[in-house]
């Protein structure tokens, strides 16, 4: 460690402020568009903002920066990195409603290289700083809950109703929940299936281990098929199913639309799953299971109330893989009519609209941190109670 | 009282317990003891069933263990083992409550139970009850593992090597109380062991096996005057059996009539101290007191060292 009476250039606030004040120089803070199609002219904070705004921000940017150089209290610098979020997200919301006239719908202010920069720079710098306030999983979850809570409030308040992508969600709003919906049905619904059927595969593999190295071997396999391939060898046995079976067809399972998807989704979801049940149960302590026997309980007795709460943790980690990976997957299940936030983004690469792959993109990471952080500290709760 | 009749486990041809038979005596403490892979934990273990006997039997109190499924049997059974096994998600009350628990015993006859427990381990109900096993030392979550074993009250105590991983000071302090502990709940206690010290601190019949066969089966001192085969005597030491043979009798024992000028020791005291303290001392005979304090007799150095053959 440092010794706190000899200050030292923080290595991570030095790359940050670097990248950061690069970004503001050679990338434009905002695109403008005069419609939603014509390629956009690109401008920096100066040229969008008044000047007195332009220097106010400027100096609280660098203001975070400094913190982010020198001090070394990460109360300090997570408070710096809220102020650079904050700073960062009313300059874009503050350019997006000085460039568009009152009352036009038809251009577009979107946001450019150097907001995004500094986005990823501020939130960087505030995940740095919450790591080094080792909160707990309570104080995690209040964080994120806090920070939804902001940026819901904002968004429900209008503040950045001129940026393109709330231009493209004004007009996509109703799709958006629906969609928002369905990935969400999707990717828990998969990772319900898989746990129902990994654990006991889990177990069974801990049990037998002749049969672990072919099961785990087999999914292994699966794993490394390519996403779209898979979808694509799905494809035909379960169009020919439905064929076949036609109340199957009734109930949505046909070669194309969410059944593929799902399928692949939940043959994912396996590996991670099993893989940690079988860890998780071979680090439960054999004298523990060796006493739980030895005390007459049954085995159905010793694998719930013993093996599996003391593997929980381990299996949760293994639950948490599978969701933030089944969140981003679902994606590719729009490609196949399946729907999901997926179909924005393939809709706005077709349509070469940016802002719309973003409104389909932006809550997919939201939903993927969110999941990460929620199973994180549920891990963390559940593993506190353990030496 | 247990009987175990002739008593067999073979995992493919090799034969890891063979033929063992013995009787077991109610409140009594019988140890058995041996080198690793002598089968002495197999042994133990087919008693409660956690290894399932190839052939032979074990009656308890007449009645064939086989007769019941295995976990009934086990709630019956205390059951203590090294490295305690304590369940690192639960209490300690949560702990010793497990077998109350399985056999649906009244809340509060288990409450009442474990708080009983805790006093009798010498540990505060107040301040150990509510906390979870890894908060605790060795040696305590040592008693508290024996505590849980103790919790329904079994007829019977199986122990498989329950003080291999403590040290010595806190391994002599557990013997004691394990003694204590046989005296007041009248406990049959089977306890497994590698260290014939251990054996012969606490046996009332020590069991020396080696290679899946039972080589012998008798008092401590039986083992050391006139011992069965050559490994016995090995197992026993040589060069200090006849100390060894000294310990195992007390001052108490071993009082005549008559009183001493010398040094008093307690009747609880065995030989091999009371001898050392008089040659310490260079007496020739020492006082022995009772419990309540008064004397009760005389040992002289000669009639302990008459004691020390065979």
């Amino acid at each position: 460690m440092t010794p706190a009476r000899q200050p030292r250039l923080d290595p991570l606030g030095a790359l940050l402020s670097a990248a950061g004040a690069a970004a503001l120089i050679f990338l434009p803070f905002v695109v403008f568009k005069t419609n939603r199609i014509v390629p956009g002219d690109p401008r920096t904070l100066l040229e969008v903002l008044p000047t007195s705004l332009s220097v106010a921000c400027l100096s609280l940017l660098t203001l975070t920066a400094l913190a982010a150089l020198w001090v070394a209290n990460a109360r300090v610098r997570l408070l710096a990195a809220l102020l650079g979020v904050i700073v960062v997200a009313f300059a874009v919301a503050t350019a997006a409603n000085a460039l568009t006239p009152p009352g036009n719908k038809v251009v577009r202010v979107a946001a450019g290289g150097a907001f995004w920069v500094l986005l990823v720079c501020v939130g960087l710098l505030a995940t740095d700083a919450i790591t080094r306030l080792r909160p707990g999983p309570a104080l995690r979850v209040l964080f994120l809950a806090l920070f939804f809570a902001v940026a819901g409030l904002a968004l429900a308040h209008g503040t950045f109703d001129h940026l393109s992508v709330m231009r493209e969600y004004a007009v996509n709003a109703g799709r958006f929940a629906h969609e928002l919906r369905q990935h969400v049905w999707l990717a828990l619904g998969s990772l319900l299936a898989a746990v129902i059927v990994a654990l006991p595969i889990g177990i069974v593999c801990h049990r037998l281990p002749r049969l672990r190295a072919g099961i785990l071997g087999t999914l292994n396999v699966i794993q490394t098929i390519p996403a779209i391939a898979l979808v694509g060898i799905l494809m035909a046995p379960l169009g020919a199913l439905a064929a076949a079976v036609p109340w199957l067809a009734q109930l949505g399972i046909r070669g194309i639309g969410a059944a593929p998807a799902v399928v692949a989704l939940f043959l994912y979801s396996l590996l991670p799953i099993v893989a940690n049940t079988v860890v998780g149960l071979k680090r439960v302590s054999y004298t523990a299971v060796d006493a739980a026997r030895g005390m007459g309980m049954t085995n159905t007795q010793v694998l719930v109330s013993i093996e599996l709460i003391l593997a929980l943790p381990v299996i949760l980690t293994g639950i948490r893989v599978v969701l933030v990976q089944n969140i981003g997957m679902v994606t590719v299940a729009a490609l196949i009519g399946g729907g999901g936030l997926g179909t924005f983004v393939f809709q706005g690469i077709g349509q070469t609209a940016i802002d719309l792959v973003l409104l389909g993109a932006i809550p997919i990471v939201a939903l993927a941190f969110t999941a990460a952080v929620l199973l994180d500290a549920l891990v963390e709760a559940l593993d506190r109670v353990r030496p | 009282m247990i009987t175990v009749e002739k008593l067999t486990k073979k995992y493919g041809a090799t034969s890891v317990v063979d033929e063992v038979s013995m009787v077991i005596e109610r409140n009594s403490i019988t140890v058995i003891v041996g080198s690793s892979g002598s089968g002495k934990s197999t042994l133990l273990r087919m008693i409660n069933r956690l290894v399932e006997p190839s052939s032979g039997r074990v009656l308890i109190d007449g009645k064939d263990t086989a007769s019941e499924p295995a976990h009934l049997l086990r709630r019956r059974i205390g059951y203590a083992i090294q490295g305690h096994g304590l369940f690192p998600h639960r209490t300690v009350a949560e702990n010793i409550a497990t077998v109350p628990r399985l056999l649906k015993w009244e809340e509060s006859r288990v409450r009442a139970r474990v708080e009983e427990l805790l006093k009798v381990f010498q540990l505060d109900p107040h301040t150990y009850a509510q906390v979870f096993p890894h908060q605790l030392s060795g040696g305590q979550q040592q008693r508290v593992g024996v505590a849980r074993a103790l919790a329904a009250e079994p007829a019977v105590l199986l122990m498989d090597e329950p003080y291999g991983a403590l040290d010595p000071i806190i391994r002599a302090k557990a013997q004691e109380d394990l003694l204590d502990i046989q005296r007041r709940f009248g406990t049959t206690i089977v306890l497994v062991t590698h260290d014939m010290d251990e054996a012969f601190r606490l046996g009332d019949r020590v069991a020396v096996m080696s290679g899946g066969k039972l080589l012998q089966y008798d008092r401590p001192a039986v083992l050391l005057t006139r011992p069965a085969d050559p490994f016995v005597s090995r197992m026993t030491g040589v060069s200090d059996r006849a100390m060894k043979l000294l310990s195992l009798t007390t001052a108490g024992e071993a009082a005549m009539p008559g009183g001493s000028d010398g040094p008093t020791v307690a009747a609880s005291a065995n030989l091999r101290e009371v001898l050392s303290e008089l040659v310490w001392r260079g007496e020739g005979s020492a006082a022995v007191l009772g419990e309540d304090g008064a004397a009760c007799g005389h040992v002289t150095v000669d009639a302990i060292l008459a004691r020390g053959r065979p």
